[in-house]
């Protein structure tokens, strides 16, 4: 076993991890920072196509509380205004520290940072690197900045599987080496979560590999509460078909700003007037009307052949969308798309999680020394996110992270580690005994209609549970589906734990899948069981059996997980103002 | 019935002899050679190893192999229906089936102390 001592760990090394990690060092603490994938490498800020938002003022008059009142009004009521606040000030100031870490932001002739306004923003705010390359630029900037800042441990390829609490104060965590499967124990006076989001519960989704919801498990496990959790954002034109490979699937959005597009059902009809929306060739209907539009005429059996419906800019020249999208026209050629001769296929796609885990302004968990940070806090975006709202949210909030968590180390004197604590957790990871699992032997596999050997029981497993998160607790919703799929995501906890932990060796992929899946598990029951409770629609929570919004329901739910192993959800006080 | 390209994978851990298995993944015209694997790990042998993060956007740069002898990215590699022979990478030290040892050296975790 692997024994390393810390003042800080943080968990996930994207950018709010990375941020949260450059923070706490510049405070003098020691810091690891891992990530089950490579240090920021993984994660969902490298995959930003999009802007950045920050009331900055560079190409207009702005302030940060005109961005907040938006913020405000994209929530539908359920903002926690202390940390929407937060990430709006803040947001000013690490935009311009990235700029002096010479991220590249977009300039203009005058050498003001390009500001654009996005959908939702009263002022033109959001920054950018270049088109669709804002997230990999963010990335290598915090790369580099975490390589040079004293203090900072980089541990690309651990995986924690469980923080350890002492006397429900945190003592660090345990984990595993992907490198070669060894088990290893991490002492730390405090810790940073920063492990994103949840989007890969479900069947379509734009999300890395780790976004797999372990990190709301594991602060459940420690004590810590959640908060929102029935608000995952569904992007509405997410890419279905044909295949293009090397780009992120959300991309259309730019697309529909500049050049309009029509949306048709199978039988080529425009089809969002008959839902509320208009939509003649113009892109002005809202996210959630047009996700409703799309899912109810696929349900009405008009969807194309790949399960979505056309988007079509046949109507446009190759001038126009060269003119609009240049070096993106040859990428799309690439993959064989001619957007003058054939319309795509479309379909919301699960995004991003408002959701999390609850904080106060010091980004504090409650539980001694556990902070959360970016996308893995809940209570900003409320029932909504404002577009161009998630990087400020990884930087603002690892910023704060990292700080109060350096600082509380700094008081935790001794850390609280106790062998006795983590023993249970490390004995799973012994589960097998070191033993290797069994490679599947040479054989050909059989494809379509053969049926799954053991050696896929994890596999099959999560795709039953990304099936039934996207039929019953995805875009729309309804009682019935939602208590039936807490029934079988119950059953499939039950199921996972008679599933042996894979075993050791290098890279072991499938103890990994374990692992997820133990966590996922959780963070599904959460969004479904708060789902279940919230009986009325309001913004990314839509129930066809409650389609109006209940003001008497415009406050948060919080859960967590009670002694017994179950989990508690309930109705919070309507949501905090800041001062 | 639809269609299914072959696609062998060579197979084994650092230190084995390593062996080659061949899969007979469903296939849909445009679909990567990292769909094809996480294909398989998910429905044959979820046991199969391969580094990837981001999946789609070739933004993580993670999922680089050995396609036909070519090193290529398997998210933005394709598979032809005839399939493809997919190896990790020759170069690097291997950890175990794709998955080789591309990690930075000062991103590992040793046994050193922070």
């Amino acid at each position: 076993m692997i024994e390393i001592e810390t003042d800080v760990l943080v968990v996930g090394a994207g950018g709010a991890g990375m941020y949260a990690g450059v923070a706490a060092a510049r405070e003098g603490a020691r810091v690891l920072l891992a990530d089950k994938s490579m240090v920021g490498r993984g994660g969902a800020t490298i995959m930003a196509q999009m802007t950045v938002a920050a009331a900055l003022g560079e190409q207009g008059p702005d302030d940060w509380t005109r961005h907040l009142a938006d913020t405000l009004e994209a929530g539908r009521g359920l903002v926690d205004e202390r940390l929407a606040a937060l990430l709006c000030e803040g947001a000013v100031e690490r935009i311009r520290e990235l700029d002096e870490w010479k991220v590249g932001w977009a300039r203009d002739a005058d050498g003001r940072m390009r500001q654009v306004t996005a959908p939702g923003h009263g002022a033109p705010r959001c920054v950018y690197v270049d088109f669709l390359n804002t997230g990999p630029a963010v990335a290598q900037c915090l790369r580099r900045q975490s390589a040079r800042t004293p203090g900072i441990t980089k541990a690309s390829g651990l995986s924690v599987t469980d923080l350890v609490t002492n006397d429900g104060v945190i003592a660090g965590a345990v984990g595993f080496r992907l490198e070669d499967g060894a088990a290893v124990a991490v002492a730390a006076r405090a810790v940073v979560l920063a492990t994103g989001g949840l989007t890969r519960l479900y069947r379509r989704n734009s999300a890395s590999a780790n976004m797999t919801g372990e990190g709301y498990a594991l602060a459940l496990r420690a004590g810590a509460e959640l908060i929102d959790m029935e608000f995952p954002q569904f992007f509405p034109i997410g890419h279905l078909a044909p295949r293009l490979v090397g780009m992120d699937p959300i991309m259309w959005d730019p697309f529909r700003y500049k050049l309009g597009g029509r949306l048709l059902n199978a039988a080529g009809e425009e089809f969002v007037h008959r839902y509320g929306g208009e939509d003649e060739g113009r892109y002005v209907t809202t996210r959630d009307v047009i996700s409703y539009a799309i899912t109810k005429e696929v349900e009405a059996g008009r969807a194309t052949e790949g399960g979505g419906v056309y988007l079509s800019f046949e109507h446009l020249g190759e001038g126009e969308l060269r003119e609009a999208f240049g070096p993106v026209v040859d990428r799309l050629a690439a993959n064989g798309i001619d957007l003058t001769r054939r319309p795509i296929e479309v379909s919301p796609i699960a995004h991003y999680h408002m959701g999390g885990v609850r904080v106060d302004a010091e980004m504090s968990t409650g539980v001694p020394g556990l902070y959360a940070a970016g996308e893995a806090v809940g209570g900003a975006s409320g029932a909504n996110r404002l577009s161009g709202n998630a990087i400020p949210e990884a930087l603002v909030f690892g910023e704060t992270a990292g700080r109060h968590a350096a600082r509380s180390a700094g008081k935790a004197g001794r850390s609280a580690w106790s062998q006795e604590a983590a023993r249970p957790h490390l004995g799973r990871l012994a589960a097998n005994g070191g033993r290797r699992e069994a490679s599947g032997g040479r054989r050909t596999a059989g494809a379509a209609g053969s049926r799954p050997v053991a050696g896929a029981a994890l596999g099959e497993l999560r795709a039953e549970l990304a099936d039934l998160m996207w039929e019953d607790v995805g875009v729309l919703r309804t009682g019935a589906g939602l208590a039936s799929a807490l029934d079988r995501i119950r059953a499939l906890r039950l199921r996972l734990e008679v599933t042996p932990v894979p075993g050791e060796g290098p890279y072991p992929l499938a103890r990994q899948d374990w692992f997820d899946l133990r966590g996922g598990l959780m963070a599904a029951e959460s969004i479904a069981l708060a789902a279940l409770r919230r009986t009325e629609s309001r913004g990314a929570h839509q129930r066809e059996d409650y389609p109006d919004t209940d003001p008497g329901q415009a406050r948060s739910q919080r859960v967590r997980l009670d002694p017994d192993g179950r989990l508690a959800c309930e109705w919070m006080p309507p949501c905090p103002s800041p001062g | 019935m639809s269609e299914t390209a072959p696609i062998s994978i060579r197979r084994g851990a650092a230190g084995e002899a390593p062996h080659t298995q061949t899969y007979a993944v469903p296939w849909r015209e445009g679909m990567s050679v990292l769909d094809a694997v996480l294909w398989i790990r998910t429905h044959v042998d979820s046991s199969l190893a391969v580094r990837y993060s981001c999946t789609n956007a070739n933004a993580c740069k993670e999922c680089v192999v050995s396609v036909d002898g070519e090193t290529a990215y398997a998210c933005t590699a394709r598979l032809p229906l005839r399939g493809v022979t997919v190896a990790p990478l020759p170069n690097k030290p291997l950890l175990r089936d794709l998955v080789t040892d591309i990690v930075p050296p000062k991103e590992r975790l040793a046994a050193r102390q922070p």
